[in-house]
């Protein structure tokens, strides 16, 4: 029997992409110029990824120097994920700069959900900086594996 | 502080400074750097990178940070994905008013702190004024 795989073309447009992103990164890097960042024009605060299985739907975002207690967590509406928080600015007040490139300050991002979730099943994890929420899928977003019976 | 490679944020590429025997792809952790009379701070986003898995090293006044990123249990089809996953290595050259000697590091909630002391000799003085 042969394994299926679905294909999902936008999957290999967004790792096209990617790679033409760090190439860039690469001719303009190399002569110690910035690159030219487009996705921190496009992406919000913070990125997030995204995925899912049969079960559950996973969200995960980095953000370190954070605890859990210091970030709001909601899920409203059943497929609205709402990351809500505040980073503190690092230097005491009579410090001299040299560099700041690590953003502060209050930040709110609500992202929609590829399927309703149970908000009384969510879990977070906060560790090392990377925030990880694993959400159930309310039953009838499931999918359901239909036994075909032979007559 | 000069860095010895510019890159961009969060962005994959080679470095072409010296680094671990190990090739391939790295990310540029963010920074924040700020002095005070006593010494400079630099601090440096690493999510995902355990204390453990830190490199950090100062040698022939270069300081270099890298981070070892445990692969994570993602999928290979994400719905989104706004960010890569990968290992963080940057490094600067570091001045000669800073005594090597008393450089310590911390790592906490993924953010790397390096404490840079400043030598005796160039810290600031204030002269007390005698009146005759």
């Amino acid at each position: 029997m042969s394994v299926l795989r679905r294909w999902s073309p936008f999957r290999e447009l967004r790792h096209e992409m990617r790679r033409v992103r760090r190439e860039m990164g690469h001719l303009f890097g190399r002569r110690g110029l910035e690159a030219p960042d487009w996705s921190a024009a496009v992406v919000s605060y913070p990125p997030v990824n995204l995925w899912e299985d049969g079960d559950f739907v996973y969200a995960e975002a980095e953000l370190p120097g954070l605890k859990l207690q210091d970030l709001e967590i909601t899920v409203a509406g059943d497929n609205h994920l709402t990351l809500k928080g505040m980073r503190e600015p690092s230097a005491p007040a009579k410090a001299e700069w040299h560099r700041q490139e690590r953003g502060f300050g209050n930040f709110e991002r609500v992202l929609m959900l590829p399927a309703s979730v149970d908000s009384a099943r969510v879990e977070a994890r906060l560790e090392n900086g990377v925030l990880t929420i694993k959400m159930a899928k309310s039953e009838t977003a499931k999918s359901k594996r239909i036994i075909v019976k032979a007559e | 502080m000069a860095e010895a490679s510019a890159v961009a944020h969060k962005e994959a590429t080679e470095v072409a400074a010296p680094e671990a025997t190990r090739g391939g792809i790295y990310y540029s952790p963010r920074v924040d750097i700020y002095e005070t009379a006593d010494e400079v701070v630099l601090l440096c986003d690493m999510p995902g990178v355990k204390p453990q898995d830190l490199e950090v090293r100062f040698e022939k006044g270069e300081l270099s940070l890298y981070g070892k990123v445990d692969p994570r249990p993602v999928s290979d089809e994400f719905l989104e994905e706004e960010y890569g996953i990968g290992d963080f290595y940057r490094s600067f050259s570091i001045g000669p008013e800073v005594d090597a000697d008393r450089i310590s590091a911390e790592c906490r909630d993924g953010v790397l702190t390096v404490h840079l002391p400043k030598q005796e000799k160039v810290k600031p003085k204030r002269i007390a004024v005698k009146a005759n």
